[in-house]
């Protein structure tokens, strides 16, 4: 059988996650402070990512306490991505240039 | 071959997915493509999601007889969790902001907890680095989860009052080093195979229960003031600990996402301390406002009251005002009603710009969003370093529910709590009006001599009945000119 899974271990998931960390770094650096509290709401909904793992653990839980715990992590995690997009796409939609605001747009 | 072709088809979709969340962020830099940017995130993040409930193809054989009953619980967690935190993300007043966050970042501590509590459940976890791994990711996603909680709790005043007591701080470090323990424990009973002296069960629920206890204690002693660091420390741990589990669960998506919003958490939260002028530890460690009991130098001057009224018509015949507003123009929700009177003051031809210090209100960049929500364009909105070098040039400076940031003894009083601290030079104006509720001090708790300076006057009053009463001012003087 073809198998297409790899294994992330050691020093390829530490390369991961030093090529990760660093862009975050680098992304941010540029953003200016009049976004600063959309950016972290932002990131805060890009973690939300982790509702995929609850998915995960949830689909493969096979005792009730897994299930559980399971569940709790995906209504968190679905929480986190939607209230992040939720709160971050409001503020975002509000800052408007000049130009947009005056009735004739040159 | 079905469940190869499952892994390499949700493979590609989290590959695609991670490119966009960083791309979206990415866009996210300029506020011209910021709200495309959160679009195409929010592409790859339901895309992925989607994606998740192709992995019902290729459970463990234990998992098989539940597959049914599993899915249709992560459909009704995804529908409510998702349902209710929309309905509050879509509804909550743009003040609540800070309180939203923290309370969102906690879900996502949480939900990294939660996986790695099913993981060790389980007993799905292998090998000594992968249960180091998932011990830390827990810890972190715990403390994470209730500091938020409390962080929020803070933020909307249902908790008011820092709570401290004695040797906190020691007793904080050995809450803290007895998770570590636990933690250190689990890992040497799997990594020599000895018997655990109570189940390895048990060791989970007290190594998950110190954790909890430990975000809740360390978020405690933060005074309400701070706490936008803390939120900011917060999701760069969740991200973290969501990076953490990702490799747990061997998801590189997970892996990626986290460890991005990890290191640009933690950016951030560099650049805020420093905008605080205090280090990061100093936030966390020390009981700020309670040991401000510094010598105050005998102040020249006093406080000149003025006239709203009086205030307004000068600032009309101005040719140039900067306005700088703080935390106190949002308590009093009067943003609305200040740009309204930039427009009539704009209207005159006066020239109008927005100075806004990086701590202004409850998160960095809250004011920005508050004005921008009350209909500012941007790019009348300044920043510290763009507009400091303006105010000497300046006829009137405007500050709105603001001291701290305006305080000239963070230029030059070495003794000063908040020395150091980069502050807008409002004092440099030729004429100053400050509108505050009363004579009371700013968070740090440090008299203002600014307000005693011979350029100044004092406003008093409610930020909103005041500029109303400005606008009102103005107008009269128009309608006297058209009579």
């Amino acid at each position: 059988m073809m198998n297409f899974t790899i294994t992330l271990s050691g020093f390829v998931a530490l390369y991961i996650f030093m090529l990760a960390g660093f862009t975050g770094w680098v992304i941010i650096g540029r953003v200016p402070a009049i976004l600063h509290t959309p950016l972290m709401s932002g990131s805060n909904f890009v973690h939300g990512i982790v509702v995929v793992g609850g998915l995960f653990a949830l689909l493969n839980a096979s005792t009730t306490i897994e299930q559980v715990i399971g569940f709790c992590a995906v209504l968190l995690g679905a929480g986190n991505v939607a209230g992040g997009y939720a709160v971050t796409g409001r503020m975002l939609a509000m800052f408007k240039p000049s130009a947009d605001l005056k009735p004739a747009k040159s | 071959m079905i469940i190869s072709f499952t892994h390499l088809v949700i493979g590609g979709v989290d590959l695609v997915a991670a490119f966009l969340l960083m791309f979206g962020l990415k866009r996210m830099s300029s506020p011209v493509t910021a709200p495309s940017g959160i679009f195409v995130a929010g592409i790859g993040m339901l895309a992925a999601v989607l994606a998740s409930f192709l992995y019902g193809f290729d459970v463990e054989a234990a998992a098989k007889p539940f597959l049914l009953i599993n899915i249709a619980l992560a459909a009704v967690a995804l529908i409510i969790g998702g349902g209710v935190a929309w309905w509050a993300g879509k509804t909550v007043a743009m003040t609540a902001m800070p309180q939203m966050v923290a309370i969102y970042n906690g879900m996502g501590g949480g939900a990294a907890a939660g996986i790695a509590a099913v993981e060790l459940f389980g007993g799905k976890v292998n090998g000594v680095t992968a249960l180091t791994v998932t011990l830390l990711g827990a810890i972190i996603g715990s403390i994470s989860m209730s500091g938020s909680v409390i962080a929020w709790a803070k933020l909307d005043e249902i908790m008011k009052q820092p709570i401290r007591f004695p040797g906190q701080q020691i007793f904080n470090g050995v809450a803290f080093l007895a998770t570590l323990a636990v933690g250190g424990y689990m890992v040497f009973v799997v990594a020599s195979g000895s018997t655990p002296l109570i189940t390895f069960e048990q060791l989970i629920v007290v190594f998950f229960a110190c954790a909890l206890v430990v975000g809740v204690l360390m978020t405690l002693p933060i005074g309400g003031a701070d706490m936008p660091v803390v939120i900011s420390i917060y999701n760069a741990a969740t991200g973290l600990a969501v990076g953490f589990e990702g490799f747990v669960l061997q998801n590189p998506a997970l892996m990626i996402a986290g460890m991005v919003v990890g290191a640009a958490g933690l950016l951030l939260t560099l650049l805020m301390a420093k905008a605080m002028n205090r280090s990061v530890a100093n936030i966390l460690f020390t009981n700020f406002g309670t040991v401000v009991a510094q010598k105050q130098g005998a102040i020249k001057g006093s406080e000149k009251p003025t006239q709203a009224a009086d205030a307004a018509i000068a600032m009309r015949y101005a040719a140039s005002v900067i306005i700088v507003p703080g935390y106190g123009l949002a308590a009093a929700q009067a943003q609305q009603k200040l740009y309204e009177f930039v427009k009539m003051l704009t209207a005159a031809g006066v020239s109008v710009k927005f100075a806004i210090h990086p701590v202004a209100g409850r998160m960095p960049g809250q004011m920005d969003v508050l004005l921008a929500e009350a209909g500012v364009p941007y790019d009348q909105i300044f920043q510290l370093d763009d507009i400091n070098g303006d105010f000497k040039d300046t006829d009137v400076a405007l500050v709105i529910g603001a001291n701290d940031v305006v305080n000239p003894e963070a230029r030059t009083e070495k003794t000063s709590p908040i020395y150091g601290m980069p502050i807008l030079n409002a004092d440099k104006a030729r004429q100053v009006y400050v509108i505050k509720r009363g004579q009371g001090k700013g968070y740090a708790g440090i008299v203002n001599p600014l307000f005693y300076a011979d350029n100044c006057n004092m406003v008093y009053g409610d930020a909103g009945a005041v500029l109303g009463q400005m606008i009102d001012a103005v107008r009269g003087l128009g309608a006297k000119a058209a009579a």
